[in-house]
């Protein structure tokens, strides 16, 4: 077995243990990005859609204000934001390179991102119901738990899929930083040195997650869809 | 008892000012139905809303049993809805939930036990007839199911008032008899106040006590169902029941020249309806005997509206042309409304 490793992946068994750490980073990059990201996401998303006009909290100033800063947010190539965002940065890990300096931007780079995400996901719940359940006595943040995010666990599980796999090409990225992982290793070896079954390897790695990300997330939005 | 004074309510649609409401004043008695009747845009729905102010009115008071619901507080307002039930055209059931679980959505945080919950829920789906779908999600259900559902729900808090809005609208007339059916015996058993929206003169008379129809925003006719029926004062009630009514196609039979409904030389083609609530006597037949004509009933289209009989016949009268002017005369005097359409006694 591991002669025909050694056969098909030579560089790549000589790197085994950058290998597995590359993975190890991408995945704690995913997992604390991913993990902080979905908590204000999913804030934002719901206090744009409460807020709305018409919304069950209407509050123009503060959908405007989250608005507007979602899209200024939307609009910066994640590879600049990378850079911009540094300063911040060092101020809130201590440090912008590596796989602590990292989670700021991707975090910063993907909020927004999955805030639209859940925003359109809410927006699919008919208006019918908040209004049957206003007319039951619920109170808005009833409203909320027990309406707008429990009518729409399908639909959030699809964008919690959606953007937890471009979160994941976003860590490739995050390789320009230093921040290791498994974009930075394909382009240290597999680029750099032209060691091609190491890109090779990194991509098959990749598909993996991503389908074991996107089966879950198909699963959940099946099994609470009637 | 459900007292709406001086609602005004106004929407702002860009520049232009929309008064959905111009001064409605209504008082709803406890125990009774009562029927909002309109077309789309008369303002029944925004009305209806102003009762548990999910649409709060620009100006006017609304009382129920007493308390102004418009100054309190929100958590206060949301104690009074839990009062007061309510069902949509669309049913707006929970889709996530299963029947049971939108049944019990209301009794969260009622203070009731889980099998309290279970057993008051049961007894909300047997007493709406559907015990049996209890683990049915609302997409396997049909539309009639739904809205026994939903009316399951709405009766949850044991309220005091049911709203309806538009309920039967989005379904077949079989249907919309049985969830009628069903209204009529949760007002009869329980006392729970209806009141319906509707644009359906169908629904009014098959179970509304009282009436208003609206228009433009305001309502332009009020009263006893059976009253408003026999003796409708404005033109658009008069429209809306001639919708219900078959008595209204003898004209449009006429004009097509329909065989067997033109009087033939010396007969005269009526229309008589019955106005008052005690039509027992047997009318035709003593006319006929006592000024010796032939009564031919073309089309004849009676029914029950608020526990009396309402409605009429056509028929074609066949005799000396003096008697039958006196018969008209007779039947006029035992308030039956008589109108000629067509008179072919002296043809020209």
């Amino acid at each position: 077995m591991q002669g025909i490793l050694t056969d098909i992946f030579p560089n790549l068994m000589s790197k085994w243990p950058d290998f597995i750490k590359s993975i190890h980073d991408t995945f704690i990059m995913v997992i604390w990005a991913g993990g902080v990201g979905f908590v204000f996401g999913l804030s934002f998303g719901i206090i744009l859609t409460v807020t709305k006009p018409g919304g069950v909290l209407e509050n123009r100033p503060l959908f405007q204000f989250l608005d507007k800063i979602t899209n200024l947010f939307r609009s910066i190539p994640f590879i600049i934001l990378l850079t911009a965002v540094m300063p911040l940065t060092r101020v809130i890990m201590g440090t912008a390179i590596g796989v602590p300096g990292a989670i700021v931007p991707l975090v910063l780079g993907s909020v927004p991102f999955f805030t639209r995400q859940v925003q359109s996901a809410l927006a699919q719940t008919d208006e019918g119901l908040i209004e049957a359940a206003e007319s039951m006595g619920c109170s808005p943040w009833e409203i909320i738990t027990r309406v707008y995010l429990r009518e729409s666990i399908g639909p959030l599980a699809r964008a919690t899929t959606i953007t937890a796999i471009s979160l994941l090409g976003l860590t490739a990225m995050a390789g320009a930083v230093g921040a290791g992982g498994l974009g930075d290793f394909a382009i240290r070896y597999g680029h750099d040195r032209n060691m091609q079954d190491i890109t090779w390897a990194t991509v098959i790695v990749l598909v993996v997650a991503v389908s074991i990300v996107q089966i879950t997330g198909d699963t959940i939005a099946k099994k609470n869809t009637h | 008892m459900i007292e709406l004074t001086d609602i005004v309510k106004t929407f702002q649609a860009g520049a232009k000012q929309v008064d959905a409401l111009r001064n409605v004043s209504l008082t709803i008695e406890d125990g009774e139905i009562f029927g909002i009747i309109g077309f789309s845009g008369a303002g029944k729905s925004t009305l209806v809303r102003c009762i548990n102010l999910l649409g709060r009115p620009t100006s006017g008071s609304v009382k129920i049993d007493g308390t102004d619901l418009m100054t309190l507080s929100s958590k206060e307002l949301r104690e009074e809805r839990k009062k007061i039930g309510m069902i949509f055209q669309h049913f707006n059931l929970m889709p996530s939930r299963t029947v049971f679980g939108n049944v019990a959505f209301p009794l969260k945080g009622s203070g009731l036990s889980g099998e309290e919950i279970q057993k008051k829920v049961r007894k909300l789906l047997s007493l709406v007839d559907l015990s049996d779908k209890e683990n049915a999600y609302p997409s396997e259900l049909s539309g009639g199911q739904k809205q026994r559902v939903a009316i399951a729900r709405s009766l949850a808090n044991d309220p005091k008032i049911l709203l309806s809005d538009e309920a039967t609208s989005a379904l077949d007339p079989q249907t919309t008899s049985s969830i009628l059916q069903l209204l009529k015996k949760l007002n009869r058993e329980l006392g729970i106040t209806i009141v319906v929206i509707t644009h359906e003169m169908e629904v009014i008379k098959e179970i509304c006590n009282r009436v208003a129809v609206m228009e433009d925003g305001a309502v332009v006719e009020l009263g006893d169902v059976f009253d408003v029926f026999a003796d409708p004062k404005h033109s658009l009630t008069k429209n809306f029941i001639r919708t219900t009514s078959n008595l209204s196609k003898i004209e449009q039979m006429v004009a097509d020249g329909v065989p067997g409904v033109t009087p033939e030389k010396g007969e005269v083609l009526a229309k008589l309806s019955y106005r008052q609530k005690d039509v027992s006597e047997p009318l035709i037949s003593t006319t006929a005997k006592e000024f010796s004509l032939d009564i031919n009933i073309i089309l004849a289209d009676v029914e029950i509206v608020g526990g009396a009989p309402i409605g009429g016949t056509v028929v074609i009268l066949h005799g000396d042309s003096a008697r039958i002017d006196e018969a008209v005369k007779y039947l006029r005097n035992k308030n039956v409304g008589v109108e000629v359409i067509k008179d072919a006694r002296n043809p020209y």
